[in-house]
């Protein structure tokens, strides 16, 4: 990896930090039942690493999901709920 | 080239103007103000192709010559004091962004009580701050230095922003006779501008936007490495100088009768008149004195410095900034220049002339005749007697 003057970067260079690993205690989990496809965990991330197209398919990036827990407050199905960091799931 | 009596700020004004910026922002600070005027007068009267914009103050001021000069274009600003300390964030930001920006900065002290007057406080207060930084004794000087400063910034090998630094009233305010070049003149010495990198919509990129732990130290080590390298190339810029105007102007410091000197008197900027009228003096009376007059504070050229001060006995420096809570700044670089050689001079520090106080020859003497007589970590000259210091003798 170069480091130019300046630290200048083309775009996409956010990728390349993965800053998923500023996660502490909680991360999402996307229980894939009741889900509407409403599109309001996509919609409110801020980091924009929730995907999903159609019914009980949305998932979080773990390498970017900082685990805040807007997703699951968010969401009008109660579908998504929080999980401790290094639980059973990991 | 034209001899010409001109007021300091005009002389600063008018070296702007040759050097042809595309883009001049500053706000208003006495002692600074006037350059500021006329630059805006200039521009005006179409004069020089620039965009001067104005701003509701120094931290927008610094921004926007920030953002101008990332498109790939020649910038210039001015301040001082607090304008200086106001632009402080943004002062970091254009050396971490390697921007070539080119400020003068008019010294003065810094408030509270609010003093308008020179000192060198407000300069010293960003002197980490990874800019280079230059100091003129008079306005031909100034205004020379102005013009090295872009070639110097403008280098690709160093890409750094250079300061250069006035003492405020005593340069911008004085007539003198300024040697100013021609227009073609400039043009030769100083090329137009060829950023390495740019903004442009067509070709997006980002500048110093983020570096994690495991990259942010590389940034830093970047510029303390660009910084000792940019030292010969400041010494190259004066050298080029002199062969295209045919007079000496800027490098790293200039020596006063330092050759045989058993005392040396360091010092920045325009106080170097006074203490060289001192060093004529006091060597008709047989003394072996002379004066370094530092030019290029930032990057600190340690190994000449040592080179030129190491066979003197006594060092004084006599400084118009202070570390409050620990020494003078310059005493403190230059002690620590020495440190470990074996060959050292004494290095007495001494704290005179702020908030424009008056330097008188005797003020330098007294400093000179304490440091002989005893090595001095830091003292005030030119203190008053005649008044009760609450908390100290009252």
């Amino acid at each position: 990896m170069k480091i130019t003057l300046g630290t200048v970067t083309e775009p996409g260079g956010s990728l390349v930090n993965k800053t998923g690993s500023w996660r502490t205690a909680k991360k999402p989990r996307f229980l894939h039942q009741s889900c509407t496809d409403c599109g309001m965990c996509d919609l409110h991330c801020p980091e924009g690493c929730i995907s999903g197209d159609g019914e009980n398919t949305y998932v979080n990036d773990e390498d970017y999901c900082k685990g805040c827990g807007i997703c699951a407050w968010i969401c009008p199905a109660k579908d998504i709920e929080m999980i401790p960091e290094g639980g059973e799931d990991d | 080239m034209t001899k010409k009596m001109m007021q300091g700020c005009r002389a600063i004004a008018e070296m702007a103007t040759l050097c042809r910026p595309q883009v001049v922002s500053a706000y208003p600070i006495t002692p600074q103000t006037v350059i500021v005027e006329e630059l805006a007068q200039i521009v005006a009267d179409g004069r020089l192709k620039a965009e001067f914009v104005n701003v509701e103050g120094e931290h927008s001021a610094a921004s926007l010559v920030l953002g101008a000069s990332a498109t790939g274009v020649r910038v210039f600003t001015a301040t001082s004091s607090q304008g200086l300390l106001l632009m402080a964030e943004v002062v970091f930001n254009i050396a971490g962004m390697r921007l070539p920006v080119v400020m003068v900065n008019a010294n003065r002290s810094v408030s509270a009580p609010l003093n308008i007057w020179n000192d060198q406080q407000d300069s010293m207060t960003v002197r980490d701050s990874g800019w280079l930084q230059l100091y003129a004794e008079n306005n031909q000087e100034a205004t020379d230095l102005l013009l090295q400063a872009y070639r110097i910034a403008e280098d690709h090998r160093v890409m750094l922003p250079v300061m250069v630094c006035v003492d405020g009233f005593i340069l911008p305010h004085a007539y003198e006779v300024v040697d100013m070049p021609s227009q073609e003149e400039v043009d030769a010495f100083l090329p137009p501008h060829k950023p390495i990198y740019k903004l442009d919509p067509g070709k997006p990129l980002t500048m110093g936007a983020y570096a994690e732990p495991d990259k942010y130290m590389e940034t830093r080590y970047m510029i303390q490495h660009t910084l000792e390298a940019a030292i010969p190339i400041i010494e190259e810029v004066a050298q080029e100088f002199k062969r295209s105007f045919g007079r000496s102007s800027g490098g790293l410091f200039e020596e006063y009768r330092v050759d045989d000197a058993s005392t040396v008197v360091v010092v920045l900027g325009s106080v170097a008149g006074t203490v060289k009228d001192l060093v004529d003096e006091l060597r008709d009376q047989g003394q072996k004195i002379g004066v370094l007059r530092l030019i290029a504070y930032r990057p600190f050229p340690k190994e000449a410095l040592c080179r030129a001060l190491g066979k003197a006995e006594d060092v004084v420096v006599l400084e118009k900034a202070l570390c409050l809570g620990s020494s003078g700044p310059l005493a403190l670089d230059l002690r620590s220049a020495f440190h470990g050689r074996p060959a050292s001079p004494k290095i007495s520090g001494f704290t005179i002339g702020l908030g424009g106080r008056d330097i008188t020859g005797d003020d330098i003497k007294s400093a000179v005749d304490r440091a002989q007589l005893r090595l001095t970590d830091i003292d005030f000259v030119g203190l008053r007697e005649d008044l009760e210091l609450e908390g100290i003798n009252a």
